[in-house]
């Protein structure tokens, strides 16, 4: 289970996004994207699910360029999770989940018994059985990013795309959002992620693309490419790299602060 | 899962009580049937039984109330259902049936119809000819409009609903005062007044062919309220459910208001109510509005028909009975879950 972007460029009208991109994201590992607002996450993301098509260079699923496949067939091995947000409509934690399943019943058809397992699971997995019968606006933000999560794991991908899915959390969910991403990966799953926090790929992340203008600025281990320079580069903000725990772990410092 | 359990439970209660409903319906009218003789009318129809009925009772019960009550019933359950199909797939709250023209056309067909000395049928198939029509024309347009696809549809739908009424109301400036525009302001109100068998069979067919594939597509529907892109990563071709639910739902709106006249109200509040009884899921939602819509309607047009000597237009009444009710409702209970 592999995305391969090559060459990936993309403009709307005429103002260039994404310019040149190119990695490879594999089985068993987590890959952060950092970047600044507006570089162009969001648009490598719709490339990448299928969703835009007017790009140029190419982005392969499993070695099958993803043009040629069917919306059906993408979200049969890439699920995406979505920023936790408010749908128009509120549904049960239990319902919003389900609706991850409906690719496994025919258009005219409802899920069944097998799917309400599935979604008993991974509610259960995630450690948010109790909440099943609630409304998913009236729980917080990080039991609504672990519901969307649950949504991703019954829809029986092996590669899950988060869209910042830390973002508006408190440092608890964070950490068990986190948490269980990295476990995912360790059972298989290709996991990428965009997020706005160089501390956590530090501690949970494989891999690192940093990206600036729509271009990849650096990528690699982030112990090893996350330089002092390189955030500057990336932020515009001055910072102390410092390693704790025998370099087992690193923080980075806004220089401002201390 | 005991909400599934409960949610099955409320919808056979609403099947029951249409039922109910509906055998009430047949009793009550300016003229008196008994309930013996409704029960041996209804069985002489499906077996022998000996006749102890005026002719008269029979005439009244088969020709005028039967289909009467069966075009309540269709109405309203087509109504709300278009408006429940509505809702989702635009991901508005605030969808109603007439959200893509389909009652400005019809009116506007109507009032044509009836400027041009046009029959009680004619009436009617215009009004659904029109109503179909400016459907498309706003369908049309939207696919011109740039930017998100339901925000052009909604708007063009506004445009072209203002473009029809206009129409409608030139009409009315220059039809006659005595004799046509009463009659079109009559239509306008909405009514069931003088349902005829052949209207029934008229709009019968349009409305299964409607209203079936919104039955087997609501689970689909759910996952369109999560809008589109988040519905392409789950699998489901937005644009094209999307198209099947707006010509279906388009449908059976146009073949309501082709035999009822304007309805407003139904569209936007049975779903609402609905929601609040069975929740936001399509899988009961869609059962639930269908008998709503067709209780509702059907008591509406009951206390049209026997509360005043002169009937009171089901339009009015609707907005009369229906709104205090609602506005009890949203102010004492609370979201299900």
């Amino acid at each position: 289970m592999s995305i391969e972007v090559s060459n990936l460029s993309f403009s709307y009208s005429h103002r260039s996004v994404l310019n040149g991109i190119n990695f490879i994201a594999q089985e068993n590992q987590l890959l952060s994207i950092l970047g600044p607002n507006g570089v162009g996450k969001s648009t490598l993301f719709r490339c990448i699910l299928g969703l835009l098509r007017g790009y140029r260079g190419q982005v392969l699923l499993n070695g099958k360029d993803i043009k040629d496949i069917s919306i059906k067939e993408i979200a049969k091995s890439l699920a995406y999770i979505p920023q936790s947000h408010y749908p128009s409509f509120n549904y049960s934690v239990f319902d919003m989940v389900l609706m991850g399943t409906t690719i496994q019943v025919s258009a005219f058809s409802r899920p069944g018994s097998k799917q309400i397992m599935l979604v008993e699971a991974a509610l259960e997995r995630l450690g948010i059985s109790h909440l099943k019968n609630r409304g998913y606006t009236q729980i917080s933000g990080g039991e609504r990013q672990l519901v969307l999560m649950a949504r991703a794991l019954v829809q029986k991908t092996k590669i899950l795309i988060l869209d910042e899915p830390t973002a508006n959390l408190d440092f608890g969910n964070q950490v068990r959002v986190l948490t269980q991403m990295k476990s995912l990966a360790k059972e298989g799953y290709t996991i990428i992620q965009s997020t706005h926090n160089p501390d956590q790929t530090f501690l949970f992340s494989d891999n690192v693309l940093a990206m600036k203008d729509g271009k990849i600025l650096s990528s690699g281990i982030p112990g090893d490419i996350f330089t002092a320079d390189l955030i500057k580069n990336l932020y515009a903000t001055e910072v102390n790299i410092n390693s704790l725990y025998e370099d087992r772990v690193r923080v980075c410092i806004p220089k401002c602060a201390i | 899962m005991s909400q599934s359990r409960k949610n099955n439970m409320i919808v056979l209660t609403l099947g029951i009580i249409l039922i109910i409903a509906i055998i009430i319906s047949f009793g009550i009218g300016r003229y008196p049937i008994y309930a013996n003789e409704l029960v041996g009318i209804l069985f002489s129809k499906l077996m022998p039984v000996t006749q102890f009925w005026t002719d008269k009772v029979e005439t009244v019960l088969i020709n005028v109330r039967l289909p009467r009550i069966a075009l309540a019933c269709l109405v309203g359950c087509c109504l709300s259902t278009a408006g429940a199909a509505y809702q989702g797939v635009f991901q508005n709250p605030m969808a109603a049936p007439d959200i893509l023209g389909a009652s400005a056309g019809a009116a506007f067909g109507a009032a044509l119809a009836i400027l041009n000395g046009g029959t009680s049928y004619m009436i009617t198939i215009s009004a659904f000819f029109f109503s179909l029509l400016t459907v498309a024309l706003v369908y049309l347009i939207s696919r011109k409009a740039k930017g998100k696809g339901t925000l052009g549809l909604i708007l063009s739908g506004i445009m072209v609903s203002s473009l029809f009424s206009a129409g409608t109301s030139f009409i009315k400036l220059v039809a006659d005062p005595n004799e046509q525009l009463p009659a079109i302001t009559y239509w306008l109100m909405g009514s069931l007044n003088g349902a005829k068998t052949g209207e029934v069979e008229f709009v019968l067919i349009p409305m299964a062919i409607g209203l079936l594939p919104l039955v087997l597509l609501r689970w689909r529907m759910n996952i369109l309220t999560m809008g589109d892109d988040e519905a392409r990563t789950m699998g489901v071709n937005a644009n094209r459910i999307r198209l099947v639910v707006i010509v279906c739902a388009t449908l059976i709106t146009a073949a309501s208001v082709s035999v009822s006249g304007m309805i407003g109200w139904v569209g936007l509040v049975i779903p609402h109510l609905s929601r609040k009884l069975v929740g936001n899921n399509y899988n009961h939602l869609m059962p639930a509005t269908m008998l709503f819509g067709a209780i509702f309607l059907l008591l509406v047009d009951d206390i049209s028909r026997n509360l005043f000597t002169t009937e009171i237009p089901l339009g009015i009444l609707t907005a009369f009975i229906g709104a205090p009710f609602f506005i009890y409702l949203i102010t004492r209970t609370e979201e299900i879950y």
